[in-house]
């Protein structure tokens, strides 16, 4: 059960630092000027010369390898719920690293999943 | 057909689309992941984990199904709000559950079904919130 709690910290700290880095490098890229194929050559290029995307590439990498062992170790019926977690980290991160205005509203759904990822992995995470 | 139900029935065809491909391919990941077994977390376990996943035909059209998810994500996302699409992605948690019952015949108390509703609604209420609440970029009012 600690493994999976363990793991689980892992996926959700790789997916939401990958999504925020990938979001923030993309941002600095811009979007592709039109959709013809030397226009999107070129995007692609523009993007792989982004270091924000290097530093994406491989936490979404490692995020999804974190998934595929916890799906190994837990029933899906746990690993999907409590995957909801990066909304906790992710309003985190918005309010404090973003500096985004999060709402009561939202607050009250970060407890609720809090609450609701709580007792999915109490009912078994083997 | 006016172009608004238009735009609503593919939009929704769209949204189920991704339901379908989202939940499909967790169940084969987690099918293709089962098939391996317990990974060790040691070098070894991972890299015997690593040569497996690659070559299991399971994990793979999981991987397909993520990919055309993800299509129909960006697809649905471009033609109708974001909070119209958004709550399918909420209710995904719950038709992911009753799947695993019934594909994968997993066992789930009532006290589980409790957390994934909680989970529902929680993640339901953090997708209503404004898209921007940080600068206002567009033009002054006259």
């Amino acid at each position: 059960m600690t493994r999976v709690i363990l793991m689980l910290i892992f996926f959700v700290l790789c997916n939401t630092g990958g999504e925020l880095a990938m979001s923030y490098g993309m941002k600095q890229v811009g979007e592709p000027k039109s959709f013809r194929p030397i226009a999107l050559l070129r995007f692609v290029w523009a993007a792989a010369q982004n270091s924000w995307l290097w530093v994406a590439l491989p936490l979404l990498a490692a995020s999804f390898y974190s998934l595929l062992i916890l799906f190994s170790w837990a029933p899906v019926s746990v690993v999907i719920p409590a995957s909801a977690s990066n909304y906790i980290v992710g309003t985190f991160g918005a309010k404090y690293l973003l500096k985004e205005d999060v709402s009561f509203k939202r607050w009250l759904g970060v407890v609720l999943v809090i609450l609701g990822v709580a007792i999915v992995l109490h009912t078994g995470g083997h | 057909m006016s172009h608004e139900h238009r735009l609503r029935f593919k939009t929704l065809v769209m949204v189920l689309l991704m339901v379908v491909c989202a939940n499909t391919g967790d169940l084969m990941l987690a099918r293709g992941m089962k098939q391996i077994g317990n990974v060790e977390i040691s070098f070894p376990g991972l890299r015997h984990a690593l040569l497996s996943t690659i070559q299991s035909g399971s994990i793979w059209i999981g991987i397909f199904f993520l990919i055309g998810f993800t299509l129909c994500y960006m697809t649905a996302v471009s033609w109708a709000d974001y909070s119209f699409v958004m709550p399918a992605g909420a209710f995904g948690y719950a038709v992911q559950t009753m799947l695993a019952i019934l594909v994968l015949h997993e066992v789930v108390s009532g006290k589980r079904w409790i957390g994934v509703v909680l989970i529902c609604v929680g993640v339901l209420l953090v997708g209503q919130t404004k898209p921007n609440t940080t600068n206002n970029t567009g033009p002054a009012a006259p």
